[in-house]
């Protein structure tokens, strides 16, 4: 998973079905000392995350479908934030 | 998924099968700020957007995924058409 900032939400009233009643987000990739490391993108919240904390992204397709569910065993997302962190520590 | 703004259109008639029926638009993707981030690209639409429009999009995978039926041969699919972007203020200052 990436660490992430949340840093913005984004709304869109026409969408794939799929992301119907979900939160979508721009989140922030980080480095381990929260720096900001590489490209913003979107993810849909899966851990009830706000602007500003930092979050943990899957990105990947098969983990989504699975923890949100498909619709005609489809579901075109693939970042899903799963985790809000409380603490990174490294060495 | 990805922001990018639709800037044109895209026709082709000759094309694998599962594309028929396929609207397809040129899109450049966008970064935070809503500049251009990268080369434009073609993507499927799956919400009716229109050039001019700030939309979102699933690349890879998933993209085919948001298609009927699925496994159509495509890597972006447009998903959404941004009503609203709003970034955290701290970021709106490195803009």
């Amino acid at each position: 998973m990436k660490l992430a900032r949340v840093i913005g939400t984004v709304v869109a009233t026409e969408k794939h079905p799929a992301f119907e009643g979900r939160t979508v987000l721009m989140v922030q990739p980080l480095d381990e000392y929260r720096k900001d490391a590489g490209d913003a993108f979107i993810a849909v919240d899966h851990a009830q995350a706000g602007v500003g904390d930092i979050v943990l992204v899957n990105q990947e397709g098969n983990g989504s479908r699975q923890l949100l569910g498909t619709i005609d065993g489809k579901l075109p997302i693939r970042s899903v934030i799963v985790g809000v962190v409380d603490e990174v520590s490294v060495a | 998924m990805y922001l990018g703004r639709v800037i044109g259109t895209c026709v082709a008639t000759r094309k694998a099968e599962g594309l028929d029926g396929v609207r397809l638009l040129v899109v450049q993707p966008l970064d935070k700020h809503q500049k251009p981030k990268g080369d434009p690209q073609v993507a499927a639409d799956t919400v009716r957007s229109a050039p001019g429009q700030l939309v979102y999009l699933v690349g890879a995978r998933e993209a085919a995924q948001a298609l009927e039926p699925a496994f159509v041969p495509v890597d972006a699919a447009i998903v959404g058409i941004v009503d609203d972007l709003t970034l955290a203020a701290a970021e709106r200052s490195h803009s």
